[in-house]
């Protein structure tokens, strides 16, 4: 083993490879090795290092130990051009295309034919090229209109292709069916193994186990940034793999819930939205915590942008307290008792430049104000008392919220929505990008909330938070709930199979 | 993913914490407005010793008649820019407003009327422009550069290209009147500049005009609406660049179709060097009205030390650039 990699037949052999970030390991002596013409997929669960692994790969991060070999060949990846010259191409998830450029400009960006001295495009010429790389994929393209009016797929298509142009001999996929459609998905997937066949390698990441044994001929586990196994895919089932990728045990980290749920305070039914989700249903009684768990993109987030009046839904309806809401603005929810921390805080929660002060009294002004005028001595008393409250870490309420830690950060934002004492909370991520001290902060925060008779939704993407924190369960997937399981009954990989799109197997008997 | 983001994320805070947490710096807006008194004060000092004509009542009234109406629309200019918004159509309403309210009083309105006409008029031309950009979302520069256009032409078609002038003598006092030796223009800018500083600090519905322009999506989700402040932002500016074009026609006796022209980068340049940002969420009126007054004074000592008129640009254009790039590199040096 000590040895050089001398299998022809690896394209690509990672060793070793480790990568820390502050505070965190996120990589751990990983090795893979990916062959010539094989689809390899990598699973695993958020955090476990997939895309850490994929952009080592890529030139976008440098790798604190561990080698690459190309061919055998080993090599110092620089930067994500020096990935493209040695025929590394990533295909990310959010496409990088020029939505009002041709197909073929898109194609073949920035290596359009040009004749003349004038360097003028040679459209002929780059209509051909183009026309040439896309009939590996065996699909009809018009060449000539803009990527825009493709379907996302066919946009997909067009991205795979520029890299292949590009020389590719190695393509990674970073989670390519995200957006698709089953009929899509096949379309995809047929030109994904049209590609193998020509003899390209190709790197498989996608939450989706279902696909993933439908496309892959050998799947690598990372839980935690360390590789599990590499195993082939006809040789373990879909139950075995999610023990790989999930085995780990519980912490009592999360707290108990004292509280016994009680009388019922929101109740959703066949609740319906666009593309986004369809037939939800589901109540929520005071005291209880109500986890929903799910893929990114399983519409767990739209849901909530619903319940909060955000958006609209379609059809079915929302029962607060025994009567029936619709909601037309955050507004409006928030006066009805409801509050909505959002997923992004960055994006959606802080108002960054402001002080800590002004981030938490927006939701409740009405309370500072007397004839139109605000108090701004009542003002910082009242933010003072939050922050006592949920200890945050700042020196004086008039520092700008920027300056403080994102664990700090988040319980600015609960404390915004304490203030107007609301019924339901949702939360949506709440834990996201905060070190593991402040979660915990967060996981009791939420307990004695929820004991003092508020009901909680917790929108998760983490497994062991959504399993240590909730009552009952609800679980996501493309937009349908697959399931609703109660704690005692739930699992990790119950959860995670209900998550990637197979029925519940426990509730209806059959394997679905 | 989120292990990455964890990384990242928390990263800057904690260096914050440890790398200056008892240096307790005064707040920023405060420490900005501090930087352009220095800075006026230093061009008043220098004014001063290098000429004769600069500290005498004759020319410091002469000065502040002239950055009235300037200081005026950087009030509503100020609001809009906190906005995150922009406003470019005021030039051109000041002139539409000066006009409306010459023409009406030439042909006989009383001057109340006539005024408060133009006032609407104004309003209208806000009310025009909010409407677009919240409800259409049409980008701020692309819809009140259209309305510029639209107002200056407006301006022209109902004047027939020519100047109104002989007022009432009632009507004259606004822009060339004074109480007890202060001009009475400038009296009304000292009221609004008072009130609308005050009322931008206090007033719980301006201080929704911060949250809106320091994140909107953010504002959303609290339960504002958005879109009812940013298009009230857009109402005032047309109110205040109407009122400005009443003052402006009463001080010149007259009105002009092409008054006011320049008046928008003027403003905006006022404001950007009295610490508004253009991104949204920060300023205030005090700021704004310093910018005013700096570019004022600079362009007033540049005429009484006999330098070309044709320079007041150049000048003004590098302090704009200067007191931005100042605060870029303040900023970046804090961290």
């Amino acid at each position: 083993m000590s040895g050089r990699p001398d299998r022809l037949s690896d394209v690509l052999e990672m060793r070793h490879i480790v990568k820390d970030f502050p505070g965190v390991r996120a990589l751990d002596s990983v090795d893979f090795e990916l062959r010539a013409g094989e689809i390899h997929a990598i699973v695993g669960e958020n955090g476990a290092g997939k895309s850490t692994l994929m952009k080592i790969l890529g030139g976008v991060y440098r790798p604190d130990s561990g080698e690459i070999y190309l061919q055998g060949k080993v090599y110092d990846i620089v930067d994500p051009r020096h990935a493209r010259l040695l025929g590394i191409a990533v295909v990310h998830q959010e496409l990088s295309l020029f939505p009002g450029l041709s197909v073929s400009e898109n194609i073949l960006a920035g290596e359009q034919p040009v004749r003349g001295p004038l360097g003028i495009v040679d459209r002929q010429g780059a209509r051909t090229r183009a026309t040439r790389v896309l009939a590996q994929f065996e699909l009809d393209i018009d060449t000539d209109i803009p990527v825009r009016s493709l379907s996302i797929a066919y946009q997909q298509v067009v991205e795979i292709a520029r890299a292949l142009l590009q020389d590719a001999r190695i393509l990674v996929l970073d989670e390519p069916t995200s957006a698709l459609t089953e009929k899509e998905k096949e379309m995809l997937f047929k030109a994904v193994r049209g590609l193998k066949e020509s003899g390209y390698s190709v790197i498989y990441i996608s939450h989706r186990l279902q696909e993933v044994f439908e496309i892959a001929d050998r799947i690598t586990v990372l839980r935690d940034g360390k590789k599990v196994d590499t195993v082939s895919s006809s040789s373990v089932d879909i139950d075995g793999l999610i023990r790989m990728m999930v085995g780990r045990t519980l912490t009592d980290f999360f707290g108990r819930n004292a509280s016994i749920p009680g009388e019922e305070l929101l109740r959703v039914s066949e609740l319906s939205r666009g593309g986004r989700f369809r037939d939800i249903s589901f109540f929520l009684r005071r005291g209880e915590i109500l986890g929903f768990a799910g893929l990114v993109g399983a519409g767990r987030t739209e849901l909530a942008r619903v319940l909060f009046g955000v958006d609209r839904a379609d059809t079915g309806t929302i029962t607060l307290k025994g009567k029936e809401i619709h909601l037309a603005s955050p507004g409006q929810a928030i006066r009805s008792g409801l509050a909505y921390v959002s997923e992004n805080r960055r994006v959606e929660g802080l108002f960054r430049g402001m002080a800590v002060r002004a981030n938490i009294v927006v939701t409740h002004l009405r309370d500072f104000s007397q004839f139109g005028l605000m108090r701004k001595k009542a003002e910082e008393a009242s933010a003072l008392e939050s922050v006592r409250r949920l200890r945050i870490q700042t020196p004086d309420v008039e520092r700008a919220v920027s300056n403080l830690s994102g664990g700090n950060q988040q319980k600015v934002v609960l404390a915004r929505w304490l203030a107007v004492k609301p019924e339901v909370l949702i939360v949506d991520e709440p834990t996201r990008g905060i070190d593991v001290g402040a979660k915990a902060e967060i996981y009791a925060l939420l307990r004695n909330l929820a004991a003092q008779g508020m009901g909680i939704i917790l929108i998760s993407s983490e497994l062991p938070e959504v399993l240590g924190m909730s009552d009952r369960i609800a679980v996501l997937y493309e937009g349908r709930m697959t399931g609703i399981i109660p704690k005692s009954e739930a699992s990790q990989e119950r959860i995670m199979a209900l998550a990637a799109g197979f029925s519940d197997s426990t509730e209806k008997g059959d394997g679905g | 993913m989120s292990r990455q983001q964890n990384g990242a994320e928390s990263s800057p805070g904690m260096k914050l914490r440890t790398g200056k947490s008892q240096l307790q710096l005064p707040r920023w807006m405060r420490a900005h407005e501090l930087r352009i008194v220095g800075v006026v004060f230093v061009v008043a000092v220098v004014l001063t010793v290098a000429t004769p004509y600069f500290l005498n009542s004759d020319n410091l009234t002469a000065v502040a008649i002239g950055f009235a109406t300037d200081a005026i629309i950087a009030i509503a200019m100020t609001v809009v820019l906190i906005t995150g918004g922009f406003d470019l159509s005021v030039g051109s309403v000041l002139a539409l407003g000066g006009m409306v309210v010459g023409l009406l009083i030439h042909s006989g309105w009383n001057m109340w009327t006539a005024m408060f006409v133009a006032l609407l008029a104004g309003m209208a031309i806000g009310t025009l422009n909010g409407l677009v950009i919240t409800g259409i979302k049409v980008n701020p520069l692309i819809t009140t550069l259209g309305m510029m256009s639209i107002a200056t032409s407006l301006t022209l078609v109902i004047s027939g290209g020519y100047p109104v002038s002989s007022f009432p003598k009632g009507f004259l006092f606004i822009g060339q009147g004074f109480v007890a030796h202060i001009p009475f223009s400038v009296l009304v800018m000292v009221i609004l500049l008072v009130v609308g500083d005050f009322l931008l600090r206090r007033a719980r519905w301006l201080r929704l005009v911060y949250y809106v322009g320091s994140n909107e999506q953010a504002a959303v989700l609290s339960g504002i609406s958005v879109n009812r402040v940013r298009f009230l932002a857009y109402v005032f500016c047309g109110l205040m660049a109407a009122l400005a074009g009443v003052i402006a026609t009463s001080r010149l006796s007259s009105a002009f179709p092409l008054a006011g022209a320049g008046t928008e980068l003027r403003v905006i340049s006022a404001c950007v060097i009295g610490g508004a940002s253009l991104a949204g969420g920060e300023g205030t009126i005090l700021g704004s009205l310093l910018g005013v007054l700096l570019l004022a004074l600079i362009n007033n000592g540049l005429v009484l030390l006999n330098v070309s008129i044709y320079w007041q640009g150049i000048v003004s254009g590098l302090i704009l650039i200067s007191a931005v790039s100042f605060d870029i590199l303040s900023r970046r040096k804090r961290g």
